[in-house]
C-alpha cells in the first residue's frame, strides 16, 4: 500500500516539476494517438455508415471479419506492420520503421475495426429508427449515411473517445515498429514497461498515473466542449 | 452547401484548438536526423546505462546521432539481416560470426567484455555459492531448486545454455522441476526470480541497477567461465545499399578507438566498473 | 381495360403487397384522383399503412400501380416523424435540399421561409427540432411535406400522437392545404377525423379494400351508409374527438 502511495507521491512530483523528458513523452503519446484516431476516424466513420446501408453479397462475412478483428492484439499489429515497414519488407523503401510514422500507421490498423464496427452499429441503429423516412424523403442511400452520421454525432465522439483510450494505453504495437528509441519513439507506454523491466515498480506506477491524469484531463476538456454544445443543453439548465 | 450554418462558432473554435494541440505534439516528431543512424543492442545493455554513458560522448566528438533499439540479441541480429539497422552491438559470439559468414556483417570485432553472475536467495538451499559456475548449477539441479531462464535467444540465454552443457544437462527445461522459463528481458527475469526467491543467471550490469531485489544476493561470480564477451558488426551494405555505412563505420572505429574504449571504462554503477574494454590492438 | 378519367394521378389494379408470409394488402383496386381527400380507414392492422406506402410507391407489390403523372411530387407524413438532430430550419432545408438537390440554394431557402410561415414555426425556427412538443414536430414534418409542392400527400395517422389541440392545429391546415388544390391521402382510425376532413372514405378489413365510397355516402342513412358497421366496435367513433 505504501509503494502506491508512494508513486502517488511521484507521480504529483513529475506533474508539478515538468520534467522536459517528460513533457516530450506525453506530448509524443497524445501526438501518435490522436493522429492514428484521426485517420482511423476518416476511414472508420465512412467506412461503418457505408457498411450500414450499403448491400451487397457476402456482407455478412465481412461483418463477421470486422468483429474479430476488434480483438486483434496489439502485438501481432506490430508484428505484421514491422514485418511491413522492415526493410526486407515491402514496404521497406519508405524507411519510416522506428519513427513515430510508423507508430500511427499501427495504431490507426489497431483501432480502425473498432471505429467501424462501432460506427456500423450506431448507423445501423439510427437508420432503423429513421431510414424509412429518410428514403421517402428522396434520400439514396450515401445521403443516408451522411446525414446519419451527423444525426448520430454525440455517438460518434463517444466512439472516438474509446479508440483513443484503446491507442493511448497499448504498448505492444508502438513497441515493435518504434523500438522504444530514447528521445524519438519512446512513448508513456514503452517508458511504463522499460521501467518495469528494469525493476524501477514505484516509478513505472508513477508513470503509470501521470498517463491517467493526462486522460482525465482530455477527457475533462472535452466534456465540458460537449455539454456547451448540446442541442438539447438549453432545456437542461 | 448545406453544411454551412451547421458547424456553430463555439465547435469550430474548439476542433481548431484540437487540431493546433495535434500540430504542437507531431512537431516533437523528431525529423529525420541526416546523421543519424540506427543501432541494434539488447536490452540488457541498454538498461545497463552504458548508452546514456557512451553515446554522447561519441555525438560530441563525430556529430552522430545513436538511436538505439535494445531488443533480444536474436532479434537484434535478425534486424541485422533485414537491413532494419545500420550497427550491431550484442555479446553472442557464435551467432555474431555466423552473421558475418552469412554476408550481413562486414566484421565482428572485440568490443568490450562484462561478466554473468549467478544470484539467488539469500539461504541459498542449494549450496550454490562459489566460484564454480558449473559446480554450481550442477547442484541447482541436483536440488531441483527454482531457477529462473529468460528463455528467449538472447545472448544472456546462449550462454546459460552453454553452462548447462558444461553441466552436463543438455536440455534443463526437462531435467529438473525448478526449471522455469520466462521467455522476457532481464528485468522481468530478475523481477520473476525476485519474487519467487530462485536462482538467475545475469549480467553484472543489469543486477547492479536493478532496483527489486528482495531477497537476492550474488552467489557465484569470478569463473573466468562468465566472461560474457561484447561484439561490434557494421551491417553490409552489399546486402541492404541503403546502410548508412560511413557513419555506422564511424561509430565502430570510435568505439574501439582509444577514446571509446576509455569511455566504456569510465563507466561506473555504484562506484563499480561494469565494462571492460577488450578492442584487438 | 376501363378508361380512366383524366384526373387520375394513381391507378391500382389488383394489387398486393406481402411481407413475407403475411398478406398485408390483398388485391387493391382504386384511384386517386386529382383534389381527392381521402381517409383510410381500417382498424389496426387492416392493411392502413402498406396501402399507403402501396400508393406512395415505397414498397414491393404484385398486380399494378399505374402513376399517370410521371414527374408527380409526392411527400409523405409519417405518426411519429423522423427529424434530425438539427434545428428546425435546418430540418427544412435538408429536406428540400433531399428532395430536389439541383435547385438554387437561394430558391430553396425562400420555399423554407414560406413553408415555416405556413405552419406556424417561424418563432422556432433555430430551435432544436427534436425540443418541440409533439404538435409542433408534426407541423413540422407538415413543412417538409408541404414545401416540395407536392401533387400528393400522404399522410400516415398523422394526429394518433398528438393532444387534443394539437390535433386540431394539424387539421385546419391539412383543411388548408385541401382548400389550396393538394390531393391528400390520409390514413386515420378516428371517424370524426375522416368525416371532417376528407371527400371520400376508403375502408380496410384484413387487407382488403372493403368500401370505396364519397364521404356523404359512407355516412349517410340510406343502403349507401355503412358507417353503423363500426359502432358494432370495429373502430373508435368519436364525431367529437
Amino acid at each position: 500500500m505504501s509503494a502506491v502511495l508512494e508513486s502517488f507521491a511521484t507521480a504529483f512530483r513529475l506533474i508539478v516539476h515538468a520534467d522536459p523528458a517528460l513533457v516530450r513523452t506525453v506530448a509524443l503519446s497524445l501526438a501518435v494517438s490522436g493522429s492514428a484516431c484521426l485517420c482511423a476516424a476518416a476511414f472508420g466513420l465512412a467506412s461503418g455508415a457505408w457498411l450500414a446501408v450499403a448491400r451487397f453479397p457476402g456482407q455478412r462475412a465481412v461483418l463477421l471479419v470486422l468483429d474479430t478483428l476488434l480483438a486483434l492484439p496489439s502485438v501481432v499489429v506490430g508484428l505484421a506492420v514491422y514485418l511491413l515497414l522492415s526493410r526486407s519488407g515491402p514496404l521497406g523503401s519508405w524507411g519510416i520503421l522506428f519513427t513515430p510514422a510508423a507508430m500511427v500507421i499501427a495504431q490507426t490498423i489497431l483501432v480502425l475495426p473498432i471505429v467501424t464496427a462501432l460506427a456500423r452499429q450506431v448507423v445501423a441503429d439510427a437508420l432503423r429508427d429513421g431510414g424509412d423516412q429518410l428514403r421517402s424523403m428522396g434520400a439514396g442511400a450515401l445521403a443516408s449515411a451522411v446525414l446519419m452520421l451527423m444525426h448520430e454525432r454525440w455517438a460518434m465522439a463517444t466512439v472516438m473517445l474509446i479508440a483513443f483510450g484503446r491507442a493511448i494505453a497499448e504498448v505492444g504495437a508502438v513497441m515493435i515498429v518504434g523500438g522504444n528509441i530514447d528521445g524519438v519513439t519512446r512513448v508513456m507506454t514503452t517508458t511504463i514497461a522499460l521501467e518495469t523491466s528494469k525493476g524501477d515498480l514505484p516509478l513505472a506506477l508513477a508513470l503509470g498515473f501521470v498517463l491517467l491524469v493526462v486522460v482525465a484531463l482530455l477527457n475533462v476538456a472535452i466534456a465540458l466542449f460537449r455539454r456547451g454544445s448540446s442541442p438539447l443543453a438549453a432545456d437542461l439548465r | 452547401m448545406v453544411a454551412r450554418g451547421l458547424i456553430g462558432g463555439r465547435r469550430h473554435a474548439v476542433l481548431v484548438m484540437l487540431f493546433a494541440l495535434l500540430l504542437a505534439g507531431a512537431s516533437t516528431f523528431a525529423p529525420a536526423q541526416e546523421r543519424s543512424i540506427t543501432m541494434a543492442s539488447t536490452t540488457s545493455t541498454e538498461q545497463s546505462g552504458l548508452f546514456a554513458h557512451l553515446l554522447p560522448a561519441f555525438k560530441q566528438a563525430t556529430g552522430i546521432d545513436v538511436r538505439v533499439v535494445a531488443v533480444g540479441t536474436g532479434q537484434a541480429l535478425d534486424m541485422g539481416r533485414r537491413g532494419d539497422a545500420d550497427v550491431l552491438f550484442v555479446h553472442d559470439r557464435q551467432a555474431e560470426e555466423k552473421l558475418v559468414a552469412e554476408g550481413f556483417g562486414i566484421q565482428r570485432t572485440d568490443v568490450m567484455y562484462n561478466d554473468f553472475v549467478i544470484v539467488g536467495p539469500q539461504g541459498d538451499p542449494a549450496g550454490a555459492k562459489g566460484r564454480d559456475v558449473v559446480a554450481a548449477l550442477a547442484k541447482i539441479a541436483a536440488r531441483s531448486a527454482s531457477f529462473i531462464s529468460r528463455g528467449d535467444r538472447s545472448g544472456t540465454h546462449a550462454a546459460e545454455l552453454r553452462y548447462w552443457k558444461m553441466a552436463g544437462i543438455d536440455a534443463p527445461a526437462t531435467k529438473f522441476a525448478g526449471y522455469k522459463e520466462c521467455g522476457c528481458g532481464m528485468g522481468p527475469a530478475l523481477n520473476i526470480a525476485s519474487q519467487s526467491d530462485a536462482y538467475v543467471l545475469t549480467d553484472r550490469g543489469t543486477w547492479l541497477s536493478f532496483k527489486n531485489r528482495g531477497n537476492l544476493k550474488v552467489l557465484v561470480e569470478g569463473d573466468q567461465r562468465l566472461f560474457n564477451q561484447y561484439g561490434v558488426i557494421v551491417v553490409n551494405p552489399a546486402k541492404h545499399p541503403h546502410v548508412k555505412v560511413q557513419l555506422a563505420q564511424a561509430f565502430a572505429d570510435w568505439v574501439l578507438s582509444p577514446a571509446g574504449q576509455q569511455t566504456i571504462a569510465s563507466y561506473r554503477v555504484g562506484g563499480e566498473q561494469l565494462f571492460f574494454p577488450n578492442a584487438p590492438h | 381495360m376501363t378508361m380512366l378519367p383524366a384526373s387520375t394521378l394513381i391507378a391500382l389494379r389488383d394489387a398486393s403487397v406481402a411481407y413475407g408470409a403475411v398478406q398485408a394488402v390483398r388485391n387493391a383496386t382504386m384511384r386517386v384522383a386529382q383534389g381527392d381527400f381521402i381517409a383510410v380507414v381500417g382498424a389496426n392492422g387492416s392493411g392502413k399503412t402498406s396501402l399507403l406506402r402501396l400508393l406512395h410507391g415505397v414498397v414491393a407489390h404484385s398486380g399494378s400501380r399505374e402513376v399517370l403523372r410521371p414527374a408527380g411530387v409526392q411527400a409523405m407524413v409519417f405518426q411519429r416523424p423522423f427529424l434530425l438532430r438539427l434545428s428546425v430550419w435546418n430540418n427544412l432545408r435538408i429536406a428540400l435540399w433531399l428532395a430536389q438537390p439541383d435547385t438554387a440554394t437561394a430558391l430553396r431557402e425562400e420555399r423554407a421561409e414560406e413553408a415555416l410561415r405556413r405552419v406556424g414555426l417561424v418563432a422556432l425556427r433555430d430551435r432544436p427540432a427534436r425540443s418541440l412538443s409533439g404538435g409542433e414536430q408534426q407541423r413540422l414534418a407538415l413543412a417538409r411535406g408541404w414545401a416540395v409542392r407536392p401533387d400528393i400527400l400522404f399522410l400516415d395517422e398523422p394526429t394518433a400522437s398528438l393532444d387534443p389541440s394539437a390535433k386540431n392545429d394539424v387539421e385546419a391546415l391539412l383543411a388548408d392545404f385541401a382548400a389550396d388544390g393538394m390531393t391528400l391521402v390520409m390514413s386515420t382510425h378516428n371517424l370524426g377525423q375522416a368525416k371532417r376532413l376528407a371527400n371520400r372514405v376508403v375502408y380496410m378489413d384484413e387487407g382488403r379494400i372493403d368500401i370505396d365510397l364519397p364521404t356523404a355516402d359512407f355516412f349517410g342513412s340510406g343502403t349507401l351508409g355503412r358507417a353503423d358497421l363500426f359502432l358494432k366496435g370495429k373502430l373508435s367513433w368519436s364525431l367529437a374527438g
